[in-house]
């Protein structure tokens, strides 16, 4: 069974063989901030490889399709596009998109090898099973956070009675239809799989809470990898699976750290949905929280910002939705011009990405070293005269701290109700993403700024100024 | 990684390398922490609380064996000899003064990197424990002299009559002096402060300082915010007002120094003869000599009724805050390092790599200008001190912000550790596949099918290392842009959609070539995406 390999298979891998490092280097780029953009370009150049590389491989006579090079063109000038055209604020629902499409192409391709070749060995049709199954799950679950991440469908979770057992019952299903696939290979039981598996996704990410959306947006970057390596092992190929696989670990470990940053196990996110500990009905008969909410001025708060020497914000997804970035950009810069110390708190979690609300400030030109992460700062809230909290909530509720029964209790927190003053600026009296009452906003530090992100701080710096 | 925490042997010495807060945080953060015994004792840190924060007790040998170890003064004769070869210690040093010091550390071949020689530079001040120290010098310098001072700082309207608030001049407003006049407001007196940069006078006032200076025009700023020497006409009008100052005032306290020379003597005999008896002048800069003519380092002496004090242990004196403060001081400069994980010595990082004076026992120091003016100065011409000067040029590193578009290859970079890593793991992989191609000619029974799948699946494997080691340290900052890069890669699943792409249009190509549209749309958003984001990203 030997037969000679001809030259320009054996230079096409050893070119993916270059496209794989390159895949790394730009993984290990992309850890710090100096080395990100060379990092970015290492990716860019290793994809330019990879594809020059497949096209260059031996055909034994048949051609690529031309409507191929016709498909990448449009591809590359509609993508472009896309990524050109999306504000920075919903970059989130960018990437929920954009991983669907890699879900859709991954089924695709799986079904493009089924319709080839009916008959095939048995790992051949195990791997297009698998290849089409995740790529189905990855394909709808991601549709759907893009909508829950739009606001087109409530974050709220979706929380059927029976939700683990109709799981178990859909996975049981999908390796049943999976067992006689390998048997048949009808493409009947492949398309019924591939419907169970689009139905999963759905129900997996609508039962999970929009407070957890970034550690599910990063779940399903890591099963667009593992589609990927599925795929590679379908067509004997190295690259795909070693990029699939790096893609798909680096994914889990990024969830993995996110979860670990709130307190949560990951298993209770991508299955458990929010709030799965505490019966939902503790909630309800839980007492408000008592006391009054307490209102406070531009004017005042203003003037409270001149004397003071110390002040920390804190930045939730309600900055993100209101643009405020560049007004909170422009009060930093009165108040430090003022002599006054400001600095910014991230929570892990903060936004709807992770390292959301750094893009959003780094946008607006604030310098990165006053920009620190919860254990940097947490110890320095009960010397701060003035924290402002701009539209955040489960962050900064000190539930997660005093009340065993809270949904979110265990996760840490910002604990700026250590500070003399906190400022809390919300749209509304509504509770926040996780659907739970915030305490804090009852404390006697805590004064009340209603009104829109933007508007409210826009006023805030006017008065400094006046 | 472990760290050793060593007890300072210096007699007047009470401070310690870190606080029990600040190994809690090393213990926290994946270090290996060993504290000799009684390290911590007479800053009040008992052994009881390190171990409580996660360190173990060990012995003197042990502590001087550990990977990294950590000191406040410069260590003595007979504690370099304690010191592992090849081993790493952190402490002040200065290295100017210290040249028989350098040759016995250079002969252990160990690493040294000097606290006192982080630039100062704002990325650094963090780390700079100088700083630290001179605001706890500051603070305790006014401290002392109340002890010393017969009467209230702040005025009092009693029912047996008034007492006048004490008056204090400030000479040199720099961390030292700014921390004093913080301290000597704080406690009522009225504060005058001296300086000969212009810098200066907001920073007096901010803190409720009245500025004086004199009216000829010269500028005293020198280079990394230290002043620099004077003409003389300068002088003379300087003394000028001392003199008169000196009538008035009840407390100095007197902060000038030079870089590399002696200290500046700007209160003469006759300024202290001048002042009311009981009155306290003290001296920060006692240890470079001082700047009162009747200043004895390390004592406090009487002189025509005025108390002048010149203790060189000040930060000492204060042990337990000190420790806390230069232990944040190393954290920070290890977490700038690359931390537990990724601890190692950076060339290029400009806040790391003036502080390096020895690597291996081969001398580093001073380090060679980094790209702008933002570099080092406080050490840059150590006037007596020829030599250090003429082996300089010894070891020029590239600049570090000068070549941004080092080219795509990894030719001209030394490979650092990470990507050692990844290359070893991936020698590992062609190692494995190698044996899977040995194992596939000789062994009849496995099918080739089976072989390749083993093959498939042992490169799959590797690449999941590789990639979550790749992943594992990535900052929060970076997660959005690190997603989106990840996402764009993960359309390599192009390749999938080409390869199913060949032959004539029917379903099969069909499908493959929509596969290939909805790849590409993600590899080219994806990409873009991640470098609008990282665009943004700027200091």
């Amino acid at each position: 069974m030997e037969h000679l390999i001809p030259n320009s298979l054996l230079l096409a891998n050893a070119a993916y063989l270059v496209a794989a490092v390159l895949f790394i280097l730009a993984l290990r780029g992309l850890s710090s901030q100096e080395t990100a953009r060379r990092g970015n370009l290492y990716g860019i150049v290793g994809m330019a490889i990879a594809i020059l590389a497949t096209f260059s491989r031996p055909t034994y006579g048949i051609h690529f399709s031309p409507y191929l090079f016709g498909a990448i063109a449009v591809a590359v000038v509609v993508g472009a596009t896309m990524a050109l055209r999306v504000g920075m604020t919903a970059m989130p629902e960018m990437v929920a998109l954009l991983h669907s499409f890699v879900g859709l192409a991954a089924v695709l391709v799986g079904f493009s090898l089924q319709l080839r070749h009916g008959e095939g060995s048995l790992a051949e049709h195990i791997e297009v099973y698998v290849d089409v199954i995740i790529g189905a799950i990855t394909t709808t679950g991601s549709v759907l956070a893009f909508l829950k991440l739009r606001g087109s469908v409530s974050g709220k979770p979706l929380l059927l009675p029976a939700r683990h057992f109709l799981n178990l019952a859909m996975l049981i299903g999908i390796v049943v239809l999976g067992i006689l696939y390998a048997r048949e290979h009808k493409d009947m039981t492949l398309e019924l799989g591939t419907a169970i598996a689009a139905v999963l996704g759905v129900h997996l990410v609508a039962a999970i809470g929009g407070a957890d959306m970034p550690v599910v947006v990063s779940m399903l970057n890591s099963y667009s990898g593992w589609t990927a390596a599925a795929a590679g092992f379908m067509l004997d190929n190295d690259l795909l699976i070693v990029t699939g696989a790096l893609v798909g670990s680096s994914g889990a470990i990024l969830s993995y750290i996110m979860c670990r940053a709130m307190n949560r196990s990951i298993w209770n996110v991508i299955f458990g949905g929010f709030g799965a500990a505490p019966a939902p009905s503790a909630k309800k008969s839980e007492a408000k929280p008592a006391g009054e909410v307490q209102e406070i001025d531009a004017a005042t708060l203003a003037s409270t910002l001149k004397n003071s020497k110390n002040v920390v914000i804190v930045p939730g997804y309600g900055m993100a939705v209101s643009r405020a970035q560049h007004a909170v950009r422009e009060l930093t810069e009165v108040l430090r011009n003022a002599g006054v110390n400001v600095r910014f708190a991230i929570h892990p979690v903060a936004g709807r990405l992770p390292g959301h609300m750094n893009v959003l400030l780094a946008e607006a030109n604030v310098p990165y070293d006053i920009v620190l992460e919860m254990d940097e700062i947490n110890h320095d809230f009960p010397q701060t005269d003035v924290a402002i909290v701009i539209g955040a909530n489960d962050i900064v509720n000190p539930a997660a701290e005093d009340d065993p029964t809270s949904p979110i209790a265990g996760m840490p927190v910002l604990q700026v109700w250590k500070s003399k003053l906190v400022v809390v600026n919300k749209r509304s009296r509504a509770a926040g993403y996780a659907g739970i009452d915030n305490p804090l906003f009852y404390k006697p530090v805590t004064k009340m700024l209603f009104g829109d992100a933007k508007a409210a701080i826009e006023n805030v710096v006017a008065a400094l100024k006046a | 990684m472990k760290l050793g925490i060593v007890q300072e042997t210096r007699p007047d010495e009470r401070r310690v390398a870190a606080s029990p807060n600040v190994v809690g945080r090393w213990v926290k953060a994946g270090w290996q922490v060993v504290v000799e015994r009684d390290a911590g004792a007479r800053a009040s840190y008992p052994d009881a609380q390190y171990e409580a924060a996660g360190a173990t007790i060990v012995d003197k040998f042990e502590a001087w064996h550990a990977d990294v170890v950590l000191k406040v003064r410069p260590p003595g004769e007979d504690e370099v000899l304690h010191l592992r070869e090849g081993g790493t210690l952190i402490s002040f040093l200065y290295p100017a003064q210290n040249d028989a010091l350098l040759q016995q550390l250079a002969m252990r071949k160990v690493t040294v990197l000097a606290m006192d020689q982080v630039p100062r530079i704002s990325r650094a001040q963090k780390m700079d424990a100088l700083s630290s120290m001179a605001n706890i010098s500051g603070y305790r310098a006014v401290i002392e002299a109340a002890n010393r001072f017969g009467s209230f700082f702040t005025g009092q309207f009693t029912a047996a009559g008034k007492v006048p608030p004490a008056k204090v001049l400030i000479i040199g407003a720099g961390v030292a002096g700014l921390a004093a006049l913080g301290a000597a407001k704080g406690l009522g007196a009225i504060v005058r402060a001296f300086d000969v940069r212009a810098a200066a006078e907001e920073q007096i006032k901010s803190l409720g300082g009245e500025f004086l200076t004199v009216t000829i025009k010269e500028s005293g700023e020198g280079q990394g915010g230290y002043a620099k020497e004077m003409s003389k006409e300068f002088l003379d009008a300087e003394y000028a007002l001392f003199r008169a100052q000196a009538k008035e005032v009840d407390i100095v306290i007197t902060t000038a120094l030079i870089p590399g020379k002696p200290a500046p003597k700007l209160w003469l005999k006759d300024m202290v003869e001048l002042m009311k008896p009981g009155s306290v002048v003290v001296d920060l800069a006692a240890e470079q000599g001082g700047n009162c003519e009747y200043t004895k380092p390390g004592e406090a002496v009487v002189e025509k009724g005025v108390t002048i004090i010149g203790f060189t242990d000040l930060p000492s004196r204060m042990a337990s805050v000190a420790s806390d403060l230069y232990g944040m001081n190393l954290w920070h400069f290890l977490e700038e390092m690359g931390g537990a994980q990724g601890y190692k010595i950076d060339h290029e990082n400009d806040a790391v790599r003036p502080a390096l004076v020895l690597e291996g026992g081969e001398k580093k120091w001073p380090a060679p200008p980094m790209a702008k003016k933002d570099a080092p100065a406080a050490a840059a011409k150590p006037a007596e001190a020829p030599k250090p000067v003429a082996t300089a040029p010894a070891a020029p590193t590239k600049p570090a912000v000068a070549s941004p578009k080092s080219s795509h290859g990894p030719a001209p970079r030394a490979p650092s550790p990470a990507s050692g890593i990844a290359l070893s793991l991936l020698g590992l992989v062609l190692a494995a596949v190698w044996v899977g191609l040995r194992y596939g000619q000789s062994d009849v029974a496995a099918s080739p099918g089976t072989i390749n799948l083993l093959q498939h699946l042992t490169v799959f494997v590797l690449a999941i290392f590789v990639g979550m080691q790749v992943v594992w340290n990535v900052t929060p900052a970076l997660h959005t842009p690190l997603m989106s890069v990840t996402n764009a890669i993960s359309g390599i699943i192009v390749v999938g959609g080409l390869l199913s792409g060949i032959g004539k249009l029917d379903t099969p190509v069909i499908v493959a070539v929509a596969a290939t549209l909805f790849a590409t749309i993600n590899i080219a958003g994806g990409f873009i995406v991640t470098r609008r984001m990282l665009a943004m990203f700027r200091k």
